[in-house]
């Protein structure tokens, strides 16, 4: 009984305590626009209004759509071509060295400053944005996928082996299941680093998406209103987004690669 | 003295030796070799340098046999269960079994590590039929089941590694081993990360499994106790390079009296032999 009333307190706290801080945090924001008087920053009620505003134009549903859309495409691309080419990176320690000093020296290479050749390469279109998004998210992948098979417990490659697995059995059964704990904080650190870009890549060569709405609310009259709608929107979608990829290291099948929080 | 006392034991030994052979014929009608390991040594080179970690071994299992590998830590005899295993290739030698030379790994033989050879990805059913891949569905199940069982995990099938104990993972590996019915099984230090009592209801439980199983068995220790209570042949190794200094049969009937007499010479001679006065 003891134990389920403090599991019950802590449920209540998990919701109340970031309700209270949020609604704190809100009120300093009203108050702190209405003592300023300033006619620039927006009140949160603004803020609401203005969503109300981009969602009676159609605006806010369709921009959001957009944005998840090329996310979820260059998402998709990088995670298809970095976990493979991690595992090789991983499997084969030549390629590696071959590999890792190039790997090393373009992944501190903001992905933004692929924006002048993305545009001569792709133009004004999708394809532009959904590259930068893409080259964001290949090098947490491919890193993170690299250095889990790299440190595969040889135990668990022997045991494999042992029982007579033929070298593709050997893979779906022990090193993919071994290094998909790896994969997965790979997989969530890109998906976060994917939602940033996307802001950027957006405020060139589209005209539709949360990025292209903070500038064009911006550049079009000056509306801070929507600026800040637009970042509140990046922000929340971007929680929900790291909430639903953590949901998937609490399956027991991978949760044993995890430190318990 | 000591000479004497040495001549004393080994007259005992011989004649029990004998009693103990008479004892196995009677089971098993012909005693047969299942494994040979004939001139073998292991050299490892770590910068530039050459480690000889074992020199010049040969050693016969009899099919059904219980032998310890009984050596200091770090003294190669985990080196040795690994070249047996077929996991690592000798410099020079080679192991047969069945009269075959050992080129790799092979299902017939498992090898039991400390309980970190569980999968963790796989629940207590998925690791206990892991190797059990060409079997039909009910046969796999059916032979889950039994070693479940055996090894009195009821009621765990659907729990993951992680939510058992160190003794309860080590039973799960040793299913996970016995499950595909190997001839052989490598045990390398299984019951070291666990706790007095867990180790002792392990041991029981290991004897128990073997003579039900009738399995050879390889088993590596550095614990001088455990290699009595548990083996027909300790096999006695030097520190690195490893040779055999020497082998003693354990001729005592399980269960063992651990207070008896014949137990505490037997454990004692082992102690002299390692160079260790049995005093704290």
């Amino acid at each position: 009984m003891g134990k389920s009333m403090t599991t019950s307190r802590k449920r209540w706290e998990l919701i109340l305590f970031p309700l209270g801080a949020t609604l704190l945090l809100l009120f300093v924001w009203h108050y702190a626009v209405r003592v300023s008087h300033t006619t620039i920053f927006p009140s949160p009620l603004e803020v609401l209004r203005g969503m109300g505003e981009l969602s009676s134009r159609g605006l806010l549903w369709s921009y959001m759509r957009d944005s998840l859309l090329r996310v979820a495409v260059g998402y998709a691309v990088a995670v298809c071509l970095g976990v493979p080419a991690g595992i090789a990176l991983g499997w084969y320690p030549r390629l590696a060295t071959a590999v890792n000093p190039v790997i090393q020296m373009l992944r501190p290479i903001s992905p933004l400053a692929w924006m002048p050749l993305a545009v001569i390469w792709f133009g004004v279109s999708e394809v532009a944005p959904t590259f930068l998004i893409l080259l964001a998210a290949f090098f947490p992948v491919v890193v993170s996928t690299m250095n889990g098979v790299r440190n595969l417990p040889l135990m668990y490659l022997n045991a494999g082996r042992n029982f007579g697995l033929s070298a593709a059995a050997l893979f779906r059964r022990v090193i993919f299941p071994a290094v998909l704990p790896h994969i997965l904080t790979g997989l969530r650190i890109a998906l976060g680093i994917a939602w940033l870009v996307m802001v950027a890549a957006e405020m060139i060569a589209v005209d539709s998406g949360l990025g292209y709405l903070i500038i064009d609310a911006r550049n079009a009259g000056k509306r801070y209103d929507l600026v800040v709608a637009g970042m509140v929107l990046i922000g929340v979608i971007g929680l929900c987004l790291d909430l639903l990829v953590r949901r998937t290291e609490k399956l027991k099948s991978v949760r044993w690669g995890f430190r318990a929080e | 003295m000591n000479a004497q006392i040495a001549g004393e034991t080994q007259d005992a030994l011989l004649g029990l030796r004998m009693n103990a052979q008479i004892a196995r014929a009677r089971v098993t009608p012909a005693v047969k070799t299942k494994v040979q390991i004939r001139n073998l040594s292991m050299t490892f080179s770590s910068d530039g340098k050459n480690v000889e970690v074992l020199e010049d071994l040969n050693l016969d299992i009899h099919e059904g046999e219980f032998v310890c590998l009984l050596g200091p830590s770090g003294c190669g005899k985990s080196t040795l269960l690994n070249i047996v295993g077929g996991f690592i290739p000798p410099s020079r030698g080679e192991v047969d079994i069945d009269g075959e030379v050992v080129r790799g790994p092979d299902a017939r033989r498992i090898f039991v590590f400390q309980e970190r050879g569980v999968f963790p990805w796989l629940t207590v059913e998925g690791n206990i039929g892991f190797g059990l891949f060409n079997l039909s569905r009910q046969e796999k199940a059916r032979r889950i089941a039994h070693y479940v069982k055996l090894v009195g995990l009821q009621g765990f099938e659907q729990a993951y590694p992680q939510e058992l104990s160190g003794g309860m993972k080590q039973r799960v590996e040793v299913a996970r081993a016995l499950a595909v019915n190997p001839d052989v099984l490598y045990l390398d230090e299984p019951f070291g990360a666990l706790d007095s009592i867990t180790r002792l209801i392990m041991r029981g439980e290991l004897l128990r499994i073997w003579e039900a199983e009738k399995k050879t068995i390889l088993f590596v220790t550095h614990d001088i106790e455990e290699s009595v209570q548990l083996a027909d042949r300790v096999v006695v190794m030097s520190a690195r390079p490893a040779r055999i200094r020497r082998i003693v049969d354990i001729d005592i009937d399980h269960p063992r009296d651990i207070s008896s007499r014949r137990y505490l010479e037997l454990r004692d001679s082992i102690f002299s032999e390692i160079g260790l006065a049995h005093k704290v």
